[in-house]
C-alpha cells in the first residue's frame, strides 16, 4: 500500500474516533468558529476607527487574513502529531513508531486528522469569501490558481515550523512553546500585509521563515496591488514555491533529530 | 543450526545530566551542567538460535531495555556488532522491523476508541500484509487467543487482560519469525497470566517462533524460558538454563517442614533456619553436606511432624543473590 | 483559623504550578514576540490615520498592550484541568466529603490558577518591556512607567482585576461538572472574556456607539479598566468608581458561582456520580 493511500487509512480511522465523541466535537468546532470570528471583529473595529493601514483597505487585508486562516487550519488539523510530539516523546511512545515499518514522517501525521479545527477553516473561506466578493477582484483561472498555491505554501511553511518545533523535543520537552511564536505568531502576523512591519520584522519573516512569501506576496499579485516595497511581478508568482522549500528543509532537520533520539535513547 | 540474532561486544553509554540541588543549583544548571556517563551496555555477547525462547532479566537499569531497544533497531550502539537474520537492525531498519513484533506490555498499540478489528486492518495496511494471508493470519490468531467476542469491543473498555490478547495478536499479524515481549504480564489477573503464558509457549513451540521475553515475573521464567540471560551494571552476567544458572549461584536446597501441635523447634546440625512461622519451619541445607534423604530422616526422628517437603530456592533469590555476588544493587 | 484550609490549597496548587519555570520563560519570549507585533500592527493604524484626535496615544496603547501580555496567565481562559479529570473519573464527588465549603476551595484553587503562572511571567516581562526595549533601540515601544499616583491607583485596581478574574475562572470551573456544555461554555467563556476585556483590541478604539455596552460588561473590569487607570486614561478620581465595579461584578459572580455549584452537586449526585 502506498504511502498516500496508507495517509488515507490513517485519516479515516482517525476521524471514526473522532466521531465517538460527536456532541464535544461540535461544541469545539463551533467554540474554535466563534473565537476566529471575534477576533476578526476586532480588526473591524480598527478599520472603523482608522479607515485603512499604510493604504491598506479592509477587504484587501481580508484576503491575507482569509488565505492564512485556511492555510493554518488545515496544517493544525494535519500536524497534530507533531504538535503533540512532546508528550509522545517523554511517554516513550516514539519507540512504537520506529518499530513499525514506515517512514515517521507518514505515521505522526496519521496520529491524528483533528476535525474540530473546521471552526476556522469555515472562518478562513467566510473571510476569503468577503474579500473576493467586496473587492471585485478579477479571479481569472490562473489568480484562482495562485490562491490554491498559496494556500498550500503557507500549509507547507507552518507544517515545517511544526516539524522544527517536534525536532526541538529530541533535545528538551519543556520549552517548546517557544515555537508558537512563529506559528501562532505567523497566523497573527500574516493577517496583515507584510509591508506594513519594519523592516528586520519583514526580512524575518521572509528569508528566514518564508511566511511573506507564501502569502503576502502572492496575495499582492491576485490584488494586482502593486508592492510598496517593490517586489516584481514574476517573483510575486513564484514566491508560493518557498513553502515546500521551507518544508524540506525542515523535514532534513528532523531526520537529524531522529539520528540524535536512536543515538541517545532519551 | 544458524544463529538468528548474533550479537557481540555491544557497547552502549549514555550521558545523564545530573542535577544539582536547591534552587541555587538549578540556576547554576542553566549555565552549565555537568554529565555523568552511564555505560548501560558493557561489551554484551550472546547469540540465539531460530525457534529460542529466552528470558531476559534483569533490574531497571541494568540495560535490557537498552538491548531491546538495540535489538528492534530503535537505538544506534556506539561499538560492537549485531546481527538480527543478516540486517544490522538500525541500518537496515525499515526491512528489519518489517519481520519483528514487538509488544510493550505497558503501552498498548491498539487505537484507543476503535473496535479492536479495525486496529487490525490498519496494522495490515502498515505492514502490507496480502489480503488472504492476514485472513488466515487474522482468523488464526483469534481462535487461538479466543478474541471472537472482542473484537468489536473499542479498545478502551476491554479489560487489561484481554487487551493484553488483543495487543499479542497485533503484534503477530504480520507473521514476524521474531518476536519480543517487554513485560507482557505485567498487571494481569491470575487467569490471564496463565492464557498469555499458554499463548507465548504455543507460537514458539509450534510455529518455531523465536521469543525474547523481558520480564520481572519470575513465574513467567519458571514456566517458560528453556534458556535464561541475566543481565547487571551493562554485562550479561549469566546465560544458560535455569539449572545452570541454579548451580552457578548456589547449591542451596530448602526443607520445608510442618510440625505437629505442641511441637517446638530447636536447631539442627547441618541445616540453617531461614523462616519460621508458627508450627511452619523452613530450613535452608547444601545437599554435598547432607543429603536430602539423611536431613529427612534426622528431622523425622527427633520430631513429630505433619508434613514436610524440599525445594529448590525462588528464582528471585537466586539473583538476588547474583547481583550480590558481582556486588551490584537488587 | 477558619481559613486554613484554604491557605493550604493556596499554597499547595502555587507550589505545584511554580515548577513550570522552563515552560513560562517559553512562553515569555512568545508573548514578547506578540506583544512587538501587536504594536507594530497598531502603529501602523496610528501612522495612517488623517483623524489626529484618537482616545489613546501611541505611547499609551504600547503600555495597554505589554500589561496585557503580561498579565496574558490571569485571564479567566481555559479550565483547571484536575477538576475537568476529577469530572470525568467522577472522583469529584470526593470533593463533596471534605468538611469544608467546596465554592471557597475551588476559588482558592482559582486564585493559585492565576496568580501562579502570571508572577512567573509577569516579570521578566515587566523587565523588558520597561528596561530592555529602550536598550534595543526602541524607546518608543516601551511600558512606560506610571505616575506615582497612577502606580497606586493601578496597584488597587489590580486586586480588583484578580478577584474578578478568579470569581469568572470559578464560575467556568463549576460549570465543567456538565461535562459536554460545560466544554461550550469554556469556549464562550473564553471568547467573551477575550474579546470585551480589551484583550484583543483596546476597548477605546472600538466604535464610540459600542462603549456603553462594553462598560456595562463584567469583563472591562480584569483588564482594560486597570490598564487604563495605569496609563493615565484614567483619571485617579474615577478609582472608586473602578473598583467598585469589580467587586460588584465579583460579588455577582461569586453568588452566581455558588447556586450554581449547588446545583451541579444535586445533578452529580442524582447521575450517581
Amino acid at each position: 500500500m502506498t504511502g498516500l493511500r496508507l495517509y488515507g487509512r490513517y485519516a479515516a480511522v482517525s476521524l471514526r474516533s473522532q466521531l465517538q465523541y460527536r456532541a464535544s466535537v461540535v461544541m469545539q468546532s463551533i467554540g474554535a468558529f466563534m473565537v476566529t470570528v471575534v477576533e476578526f471583529l476586532g480588526m473591524w473595529a480598527l478599520f472603523d476607527r482608522f479607515g485603512q493601514v499604510r493604504g491598506w483597505t479592509l477587504p484587501e487585508v481580508a484576503l491575507f487574513y482569509g488565505m492564512i486562516s485556511i492555510s493554518w487550519s488545515l496544517c493544525d488539523a494535519l500536524g497534530r502529531g507533531f504538535e503533540v510530539f512532546g508528550t509522545m516523546v517523554k511517554a516513550g511512545d516514539f519507540d512504537r513508531v520506529l518499530v513499525r515499518p514506515r517512514s515517521t514522517v507518514l505515521q505522526l501525521l496519521g496520529v491524528e486528522l483533528t476535525l474540530r479545527r473546521i471552526g476556522r477553516f469555515t472562518q478562513g473561506v467566510l473571510v476569503l469569501g468577503y474579500a473576493i466578493a467586496s473587492l471585485d477582484v478579477d479571479l481569472s483561472v490562473p489568480r484562482a490558481l495562485l490562491v490554491l498555491a498559496a494556500i498550500i505554501g503557507s500549509i507547507c511553511v507552518f507544517l515545517g515550523l511544526l516539524v522544527l518545533q517536534a525536532t526541538t523535543a529530541f533535545w528538551t520537552t519543556e520549552t517548546l512553546e517557544v515555537w508558537h511564536a512563529f506559528t501562532y505568531g505567523g497566523v497573527t502576523m500574516s493577517q496583515y500585509p507584510l509591508s506594513i512591519y519594519r523592516s528586520w520584522f519583514r526580512d524575518l519573516f521572509t528569508y528566514i521563515i518564508p511566511l511573506g512569501c507564501v502569502n503576502y506576496l502572492p496575495g499582492l499579485a491576485i490584488l494586482g496591488h502593486p508592492d510598496p516595497l517593490g517586489t516584481p511581478v514574476i517573483v510575486q508568482w513564484l514566491a508560493p514555491l518557498a513553502g515546500p522549500v521551507f518544508l524540506v528543509l525542515a523535514l532534513q532537520v528532523w531526520k537529524i533529530g531522529v539520528r540524535h533520539y536512536r543515538s541517545t535513547g532519551s | 543450526m544458524v544463529a538468528q540474532i548474533v550479537v557481540e561486544n555491544l557497547c552502549k553509554a549514555f550521558q545523564v545530566a545530573e542535577r544539582r540541588p536547591g534552587m541555587w543549583g538549578a540556576i547554576r544548571g542553566i549555565a552549565r551542567r555537568t554529565y555523568r556517563t552511564v555505560r548501560a551496555l558493557d561489551g554484551i555477547s550472546f547469540s540465539i538460535d531460530a525457534g529460542e525462547l529466552v528470558g531476559y532479566i534483569g533490574p531497571n537499569g541494568a540495560g535490557k531495555s537498552t538491548t531491546v531497544k538495540t535489538l528492534a533497531g530503535i537505538l544506534v550502539p556506539d561499538s560492537g556488532r549485531c546481527e538480527v537474520r543478516g540486517r544490522v537492525p538500525w541500518k537496515q531498519r525499515l526491512a528489519h522491523v518489517a519481520e519483528l513484533g514487538v509488544v510493550f506490555g505497558q503501552r498498548t498499540q491498539l487505537w484507543w476508541d476503535l473496535p479492536v478489528v479495525e486496529s487490525f486492518e490498519l496494522l495490515r495496511d502498515i505492514y502490507r500484509v496480502p489480503e488472504d494471508r492476514y485472513v488466515r493470519t487474522r482468523d488464526e490468531l483469534i481462535a487461538v487467543l479466543d478474541l471472537g467476542a472482542l473484537l468489536d469491543v473499542p479498545v478502551r473498555q476491554l479489560s487489561l487482560g484481554q487487551r493484553m490478547r488483543c495487543d499479542l495478536a497485533a503484534a503477530l499479524l504480520h507473521a514476524p519469525p521474531i518476536v519480543f515481549l517487554d513485560e507482557p504480564t505485567i498487571g494481569l489477573d491470575a487467569i490471564s497470566k496463565l492464557a498469555v503464558r499458554d499463548f507465548i509457549k504455543r507460537l514458539n513451540r509450534e510455529n518455531g517462533v523465536t521469543v525474547v521475553l523481558t520480564t520481572h515475573d519470575m513465574d513467567d521464567i519458571e514456566t517458560l524460558c528453556t534458556r535464561v540471560m541475566v543481565i547487571g551494571g551493562g554485562k550479561i552476567l549469566s546465560d544458560g538454563t535455569l539449572a545452570d544458572l541454579r548451580a552457578r549461584v548456589t547449591r542451596e536446597r530448602w526443607l520445608t517442614i510442618d510440625l505437629a501441635d505442641g511441637v517446638t523447634w530447636t536447631d539442627e546440625v547441618d541445616a540453617t533456619v531461614i523462616r519460621q512461622e508458627g508450627s511452619r519451619v523452613c530450613l535452608a541445607f547444601d545437599p554435598q553436606v547432607v543429603a536430602p534423604a539423611e536431613l529427612i530422616r534426622r528431622v523425622t526422628a527427633r520430631y513429630a511432624i505433619r508434613d514436610l517437603f524440599v525445594e529448590n530456592p525462588p528464582i528471585e533469590t537466586i539473583i538476588a543473590r547474583l547481583y550480590a555476588a558481582e556486588s551490584l544493587p537488587p | 483559623m477558619m481559613l486554613r484550609p484554604y491557605r493550604a490549597i493556596l499554597s499547595a496548587r502555587f507550589r505545584m504550578l511554580l515548577q513550570y519555570r522552563a515552560a513560562a520563560i517559553a512562553g515569555v519570549w512568545t508573548q514578547i514576540f506578540f506583544g512587538l507585533a501587536l504594536i507594530m500592527i497598531y502603529e501602523a493604524f496610528y501612522a495612517s490615520t488623517t483623524v489626529a484626535d484618537q482616545p489613546m496615544t501611541m505611547v499609551q496603547i504600547a503600555s495597554y498592550v505589554w500589561l496585557g501580555q503580561a498579565l496574558l496567565a490571569m485571564m479567566p481562559w481555559g479550565a483547571d484541568s484536575e477538576i475537568r479529570a476529577m469530572v470525568r473519573s467522577g472522583a469529584v464527588a470526593y470533593e463533596l466529603c471534605r468538611p469544608v465549603d467546596l465554592y471557597g476551595l475551588w476559588f482558592a484553587r482559582g486564585v493559585a490558577q492565576r496568580t501562579a503562572p502570571t508572577v512567573l511571567r509577569a516579570v521578566p516581562m515587566t523587565i523588558f518591556a520597561v528596561w530592555a526595549l529602550p536598550l534595543l533601540g526602541l524607546p518608543e515601544w516601551r511600558l512606560e512607567p506610571p505616575t506615582a499616583a497612577a502606580g497606586v491607583g493601578f496597584a488597587c485596581t489590580l486586586v480588583g482585576a484578580l478577584v474578578l478574574a478568579c470569581a469568572m475562572t470559578t464560575l467556568i470551573n463549576i460549570s465543567l461538572l456538565w461535562t459536554i456544555s460545560g466544554e461550550g461554555i469554556v469556549m464562550i467563556s473564553t471568547t467573551l472574556a477575550s474579546f470585551f476585556s480589551g484583550m484583543i483590541v483596546p476597548l477605546p478604539l472600538f466604535p464610540e456607539w459600542a462603549q456603553t455596552v462594553l462598560g456595562w460588561l463584567p469583563f472591562a473590569g480584569i483588564a482594560d479598566l486597570p490598564f487604563r487607570v495605569y496609563n493615565g486614561d484614567i483619571p485617579l478620581a474615577d478609582l472608586g468608581l473602578v473598583l467598585a465595579r469589580q467587586l460588584g461584578w465579583t460579588l455577582v459572580l461569586v453568588v452566581l458561582g455558588r447556586r450554581l455549584l449547588a446545583r451541579g452537586m444535586r445533578h452529580l449526585v442524582v447521575q450517581g456520580g
